[in-house]
């Protein structure tokens, strides 16, 4: 069973909670499947469609158009190493090359330890700090050989966690509003004026 | 009248109405602009970009989607300039670029908007000359809608179809960019009952249905209007044959009716038309076995048996039931002969699941009144089950928020998403629960806004319609104005009531008939398109009905297990061999057309009538078909407008009015009683997909009935002791079956849901049809 544990799925109904349509929370609850099992799992999806009111088929279409929703397993840190232009001019293909080799694994592979995840990723928007590369979505710039190597022996042996949490994980701290402070949300359909601090057209603020 | 806008459509000078799509205002002026996405029955998306014209809204001509954009005053289209067509000519090289061009062997070759618009507005030529984008091909999305990805330009209409107009998104886009493909979720296929629209609307050949895959070219086929008489609601269709076989309906876009719509069930259930199990042949019984014998030898020996009757003990001595499944003419034939020329009081079309005849007498609503009403109540079967368009055009005005949906149902139904209130009830209580409903300040206040229909119909088979009717009565008192629609199942239920195959004075009924079968006051009994056995709701009495009837004549497309055991077999035309008109569920009489040749030696049911009425000394007149259209015309109170011509001269079919008079029929007196809390109240109605005839044999829908299973509320399985799947013991005073237990949310606590006629135990054997409801109690095996 992987569909949402207990503890998420009391998440996920604060989450559909701040959103006057429940199918808004799609993809926030993704990122909790993704959170909680590293990958987006069919259950999960069945789980999320139930929550939200949708079909399982509207989630997968929903879920499978995001790069960055993996809907199989993926190691404990995706290693993405940019091979755009700018990256591409600057080596990353030697980089990709090496990394391949010290990690054992095709690109698109994984480890067999579960622990890494090699892609070749198109521009992180980080050219003028060529070749750059991201684990799990945290940056490292202008990375040679010699500190992709350093950089993969840190994660192994866990001294990047205060940093880099597992795949799957967006942030560590969650947002949280208590109910006293939240702002309720009215649905589009109840909206029959402007919001408050758009003055009418024809009127004067 | 809508206000107008003055536009200028290819340096002519045309009015447009408020608020139209370039698209529809130009197609409206004889100027079509080829498209792919846009379907006038659904919401435009703009994905095709094949619509896209040079619009000048005063800021200079400006390359603009035309089935987004409304139109404007004084906007100036040219949907023929040169940059439109290199516009087009551009649009349509990028869609044919990854297009496999398999047309030779594709099923919508010679009738593709991608084939015919690449010819008329292409470039002739492409330019692309790498390897195309590959996919397996095709896969089954359902079990009878075929996908081929390579095909597909993914315009969007079927999974726009599939969300917005049939409510089951069970497809979606899914993958991005070029790998951008339809799917549905693993393991849950396109199950919907409206999958075959898909088909239709596909603009290229990406969705095929099995039962036409590969079957005839499109330019082989030939083709009429008719329509459907599957189900009350009287779609409009064509029917397309080749070779002298029907091979595919479609759906005709009539705006009264349909929309361009059918459920799969009327759409695919041709193939029993095709069927090799019709009964082709006139039968006679003779030393227990039926023998092929001619129509002459047949008839005589039908003529033979109903004077022995009335010899016996009078014309009331012979019975003729069923009638509703036929034409308007079918029925007429029958019902002369059998009132005029047996002199039998006993004629009766409705086979204990319709509705009561006087209702007929109320002022009747069309579905565009129910679908434009302010509220629509709901004293009905699960629609989405039983008259699954008209669920679409009543989900419809929910979805469009034109009505409010006020829903009273022992089970949940497929509009009770949509529904404003939905009020659950044990069956029984329908009085209770609606006089409770109309005391609530909000219901009264809803219902206080007038412009209210009801749709009535036979909510559960399991209890008499008493209960049902006297609810109807309190909702009709306390909104005066309102309408009603009949919900009424088969095909011509309320043509086959209307112009006469109804009781006569003193006459009974389907439950009287059986009743005075089994006590062995019937000698004669016809059953005329009519199977006791799967259509009667109490299973025992139909048997008992059957084995007292001295002599059965039977006039049936297919040999049921009631006709089995006939005397006398008279073989009938299907749908699709015989011309007549049919009258749906709101008055609508309408075309039916003959498009093959009857199967076999089969005639149509006024003929056989007419036949019969010669071997018995009486002479009805008829030559042909229309003159019964005629004598209908003459003789029907409120057919008084359908004439041959005047259906022939409206496509959309003429309402018929409603009758002058037809006596009162006297309902079963008795109260439900309370329920023992060891049982539970017992609920029974329809599936779409079920054992009928049509249904069973068709190869592509006999499959997908799901079988007999008794559904309880989740609590109650618990309660019950039992788990979902398990097979568990149903009892009551009158029967005992064994079948599986299903877990089910929709079903209320304290009752008992079981499908109607599905394959498995028989329900039927539980219903006792004179009780005013029927309990049933369940224990482990």
């Amino acid at each position: 069973m992987t569909r949402l544990n207990d503890a998420n799925q009391v998440l996920a109904r604060e989450i559909i909670g701040r959103y006057p349509k429940a199918r808004s929370a799609t993809i926030p609850l993704l990122h909790v499947a993704q959170q909680q099992n590293g990958y987006i799992t069919q259950e999960a999806i069945a789980h999320i469609a139930e929550l939200v009111g949708a079909t399982s088929a509207e989630v997968l279409g929903t879920c499978t158009f995001y790069e960055m929703f993996k809907m199989h397993p993926v190691g404990k840190y995706l290693i993405n190493i940019c091979t755009t232009m700018s990256c591409a001019l600057m080596g990353a293909e030697q980089l990709v090359t090496h990394a391949e080799q010290r990690l054992g694994i095709k690109a698109g592979g994984t480890t067999p330890d579960g622990l890494f995840t090699l892609e070749r990723v198109e521009c992180q928007a980080a050219c003028t700090e060529a070749p750059c590369l991201q684990a799990n979505y945290r940056y490292r710039y202008r990375v040679n050989a010699a500190q992709l190597d350093q950089f993969l022996d840190d994660l192994a042996e866990g001294q990047l966690d205060a940093e880099i949490p597992a795949h799957g994980v967006v942030a560590r701290v969650r947002q949280s509003i208590p109910v006293d402070r939240a702002v309720s949300v009215v649905a589009p359909d109840d909206v029959h004026e402007a919001p408050v601090w758009m003055p009418l057209s024809g009127t004067t603020a | 009248m809508s206000e107008t806008v003055p536009v200028t459509l290819n340096g002519r000078a045309i009015e447009a109405n408020k608020g139209e799509l370039i698209i529809a205002a130009a197609e409206r002026h004889g100027v079509y602009i080829p498209r792919f996405c846009y379907h006038e029955r659904m919401s435009s998306v703009g994905m095709c970009r094949m619509c896209i014209c040079e619009v000048d809204t005063g800021r200079g001509p400006q390359l603009t989607p035309t089935c987004m954009v409304a139109v404007a005053p004084n906007m100036i289209i040219d949907t023929e300039s040169e940059m439109t067509k290199n516009v087009q000519q551009g649009v349509l090289e990028l869609l044919l670029a990854n297009h496999p061009l398999d047309c030779p062997v594709c099923d919508k070759g010679g009738e593709c908007p991608l084939q015919d618009q690449a010819f008329s507005h292409g470039p002739g030529e492409s330019r692309y000359i790498e390897e195309k984008r590959h996919f397996e091909k095709p896969i089954a999305i359902s079990d009878i809608v075929y996908l081929d990805r390579e095909r597909c330009i993914l315009c969007d209409r079927c999974t726009r179809f599939a969300d917005e107009v049939a409510g089951d998104a069970l497809i979606s886009f899914s993958y991005r960019g070029n790998e951008t493909q339809i799917t549905t979720f693993p393991d849950e296929p396109f199950s919907s009952y409206f999958s075959g629209n898909t088909v239709q609307i596909c603009p290229v050949g990406a969705l095929t249905a099995k039962p036409f895959r590969f079957k005839a070219r499109p330019w082989d086929l030939s083709q009429q209007e008719s329509t459907c008489t599957t189900c009350a609601v009287g779609c409009r269709i064509v029917v397309e044959s080749s070779r002298d076989e029907v091979l595919r309906y479609m759906g005709v876009d009539s705006e009264p009716v349909n929309h361009g719509w059918l459920c799969d069930r009327g759409r695919f259930n041709f193939e029993s038309v095709n069927s090799p199990d019709r009964a082709l042949q006139p039968l006679v019984r003779e030393r227990d076995e039926l023998r092929g014998v001619s129509w002459n030898e047949a008839l005589a020996a039908a003529a033979r048996l109903i004077n022995e009757a009335r010899a016996s003990g009078g014309a009331a001595r012979v019975a003729v039931i069923g009638g509703a499944r036929g034409t308007n003419e079918d029925a007429y034939a029958w019902s002369r002969l059998g009132h005029e020329v047996i002199g039998t009081p006993n004629v009766y079309s409705q086979m204990g699941d319709g509705l009561p005849a006087d209702l007929l007498l109320l002022e009747r609503a069309t579905i565009d009144e129910a679908a434009n009403a302010t509220t629509i109540v709901l004293l009905a079967p699960d629609l989405k089950e039983e008259l699954p368009v008209l669920y679409l055009r009543l989900r419809e005005a929910s979805e469009k928020k034109r009505s409010r949906i006020l829903e009273f149902t022992p089970k949940q139904t497929g509009l009770t998403r949509y529904a404003w209130r939905s009020i659950g009830y044990e069956p029984g209580s329908q009085v209770a629960v609606v006089e409770e409903a109309l005391a609530d300040a909000d219901i009264a206040a809803q219902l206080a806004k007038g412009n209210v229909v009801v749709v009535f119909g036979r909510m559960n088979l399991a209890e008499t319609i008493t209960a049902g009717v006297l609810a109807l009565n309190r909702l009709l008192k306390a909104v005066p104005g309102s309408k009603l629609l009949p919900a009424f199942r088969r095909g011509n239920s309320l043509g086959a009531l209307q112009v006469g195959m109804r009781t006569g004075p003193d006459g009974l009924n389907i439950r009287g008939v059986l009743q005075a079968a089994a006590d062995g006051k019937i000698d004669c009994l016809v059953l005329v398109g009519a199977d006791p056995l799967s259509d009667f709701p109490d299973t025992d009495l139909a048997r008992r009905g059957l084995a007292g009837a001295r002599r059965t004549i039977a006039v049936d497309t297919f040999l049921s297990a009631s006709t089995a055991r006939a005397d006398v077999v008279l073989p009938a035309c299907a749908f699709g061999e015989k011309d007549g008109t049919t009258t749906n569920l709101e008055g609508r009489v309408s075309k039916v057309v003959r498009q093959v040749s009857p199967a076999g030696n089969t005639r149509p049911d006024w003929m056989i009538a007419s036949g019969l009425a010669l071997a018995l000394g009486s002479d009805l007149g008829y030559a042909d078909v229309d003159e019964i259209t005629l004598d209908i015309a003459i003789n029907v109170p409120g057919f008084e407008e359908v004439t041959a011509a005047s259906v022939a001269a409206n496509p959309d079919g003429v309402v018929a009015g409603v009758p002058t008079a037809i006596p009162p029929v006297g309902l079963l007196e008795g109260v439900a009683p309370e329920r023992n809390s060891y049982d539970l109240r017992l609920v029974v109605s329809r599936t779409l997909y079920d054992q009928a005839a049509g249904t069973a044999h068709s190869p592509s829908l006999a499959h997908l009935p799901r079988g007999s299973a008794v559904h309880l509320h989740p609590l109650d399985v618990a309660r019950v002791g039992t788990r979902d799947g398990v097979e568990v013991k149903v009892f009551n005073a009158r029967a005992t079956v064994v079948m599986p237990v299903v877990a089910d949310a929709s079903v209320l606590r304290g009752t008992a849901w079981m499908p109607w006629n599905n394959p498995g135990p028989n329900v039927g054997e539980l219903i006792d049809c004179f009780a005013a409801v029927n309990d049933v109690r369940i224990e482990n095996l």
